[in-house]
């Protein structure tokens, strides 16, 4: 996808998301903008952590070691996270659960490509989950492409689209190589670096400029929480 | 009428062991029922910790002021079916804030954050939770018919509707609890327990599976965090209350503890062994099995 690809025309916007009048049950008429009137479009800001480091250090621990995955599998990387559940692997002993709500979720595994129809849900369900929140790349085409490199309709380089905190490699790693990346996310997260949160929302205007080179119909508001 | 101040000191004392006791509890029974799937399951700090990341996270954001409040009125739904109940039978110290009619109280209670979480999950706006609160509704309305008419006819066999009363006259073994002189009464108790205990096979409401976990779909950081904590203490206020009706209750805590324990591996039981009811088939199995009994044991007392 040709980056000057953004100067063209958007796609038209969907009929069912056009501002018109709804007449209501009681015959009382109001005008609806879906794409207003549903979300809060405020921008992201950036979230210090608690001023006490000592308190910061005790929640960075909590945060570690309660990690709720957001059970959405983007790619065919997804199929890696099943094991996990079961007993073979049992990832719930390491403190990580998965969460159905981006509300509860704490961690998105990125599992695997992500075609640009993906991506769109892949950032509003982002930006529903509450800072602080973690993004794990699984598999080579999140770093690179993989063996999608040269595909029409998926995203290479997904620290472009979301803050990325760890990759794990291989096409498709194995459950245990997921278990040896949580445990490196854990180590990251307990030192204190693991701010993408805070860098979504310090770079935001970046991250919407490249996410929009490649979603023509964004037929979304910019920020949805 | 005089108010003893020590009361509440007495209260918050049995409020802070009701909750630890009941997030290593959850904690263990989820364990158990992780061995049971040849699982190790969470470690059983687990719950804690969950808790601590859930104050923890540094954004909110509401939906309006019943959605503050439902989590609030759930918690204090679960800390009022606690505190309105002796805990310990002839404790000064843990026999909290009972008195004479504590047993209508508790009934209502038992509803009270149920109907609290649906108007602040109602408010959310999200469909899953509205769906998920008309059917937890349903469900709930549908267990709660045999453990009223349970307790109606524990409370006839009794001739009181003071639970310290009911415990008094158990005393003195097991052939005094009403476990032998009216099982009836608490075979429908235990059908509407299954149900209430949001374990399988009646758990379809908070099932992640399905409508994406049911109520709480849009509640995160503290307002989840009250939830869970109310998740610690409200199966272990409810189980206090079966325990002092038809079990015998307990004069110390060892006791208490072990006698909530196995009430609570009932629900863990039933729920490792059966597979999950959908709400109609759950509905329909308390109305044709439950009630029926809770009516016989009405009619037999």
């Amino acid at each position: 996808m040709k980056p000057d690809d953004a100067a063209d025309p958007r796609l038209p916007v969907k009929d069912e998301l056009k501002k018109r009048i709804v007449k209501g049950p009681d015959g009382f008429e109001f005008e609806v903008d879906p794409l207003q009137d549903y979300y809060c479009d405020a921008r992201p800001e950036v979230r210090p952590g608690s001023y006490v480091r000592i308190v910061e250090d005790l929640f960075n621990w909590a945060r570690s070691e309660s990690l709720w995955i957001l059970g959405f599998g983007t790619g065919c990387g997804a199929i890696e996270m099943r094991p996990l559940m079961t007993p073979r692997f049992d990832a719930y002993r390491y403190g990580i659960q998965w969460r159905p709500t981006p509300r509860q979720a704490n961690l998105f595994v990125i599992s695997g490509y992500l075609s640009v129809k993906t991506l769109k849900r892949v950032i509003r369900s982002y930006e529903q989950m509450q800072n602080p929140k973690y993004v794990v790349g699984l598999g080579s085409c999140t770093i690179n492409g993989g063996m999608y490199w040269d595909s029409y309709n998926t995203i290479k380089k997904l620290d472009e689209y979301l803050p990325v905190d760890v990759y794990i490699a291989g096409c498709m790693p194995r459950p245990e190589a997921l278990l040896a990346g949580f445990e490196e996310l854990k180590r990251i997260i307990r030192a204190g670096k693991a701010e993408g949160a805070n860098l979504y929302a310090k770079n935001f205007d970046w991250y919407k400029a490249n996410q929009k080179r490649v979603i023509h119909d964004w037929d979304m508001p910019d920020y949805n929480w | 009428m005089t108010f003893d101040w020590m009361k509440i000191p007495y209260a918050l004392l049995t409020l802070f062991i009701v909750l630890n006791y009941g997030l290593l509890l959850t904690a263990l029974v989820q364990k158990i029922a992780a061995r049971a799937g040849r699982r190790h399951g969470i470690p059983i700090w687990q719950n804690y910790v969950d808790l601590l990341k859930n104050y923890a996270l540094r954004t909110n954001i509401t939906h309006g002021v019943m959605y503050y409040l439902g989590p609030v009125f759930r918690l204090s739904g679960g800390v009022g079916l606690l505190l309105f109940v002796p805990s310990l039978y002839g404790s000064e110290v843990f026999s909290n804030l009972s008195f004479a009619g504590d047993l209508i109280l508790a009934l209502y209670f038992i509803f009270f954050g149920t109907l609290g979480m649906a108007l602040g999950a109602g408010e959310s706006g999200h469909p899953h939770a509205a769906i998920g609160v008309s059917r937890g509704l349903s469900q709930v309305t549908a267990a709660e018919l045999p453990l009223a008419l349970a307790v109606f006819s524990v409370a006839l066999q009794y001739h009181t509707l003071s639970v310290t009363d009911i415990v008094a006259a158990q005393q003195g073994g097991i052939a005094h609890w009403t476990l032998t002189t009216n099982p009836l009464a608490v075979i429908a108790a235990m059908f509407s327990f299954l149900g209430s205990m949001m374990r399988p096979p009646f758990d379809v409401v908070l099932a992640p599976q399905e409508i994406p976990i049911g109520p709480p779909t849009e509640y995160h950081s503290s307002y989840l965090a009250l939830m869970q904590t109310n998740r610690a203490i409200f199966p272990v206020a409810k189980m206090v209350i079966y325990m002092n009706l038809f079990f015998g209750g307990a004069t110390s805590w060892p006791v208490f503890f072990l006698k909530i324990f196995l009430i609570y591996m009932v629900s863990a039981l039933v729920g490792v062994v059966f597979p999950r009811f959908r709400v109609e088939q759950s509905i329909r199995w308390f109305l044709t099995w439950a009630v029926p009994v809770g009516v016989a044991a009405i009619l037999v007392v």
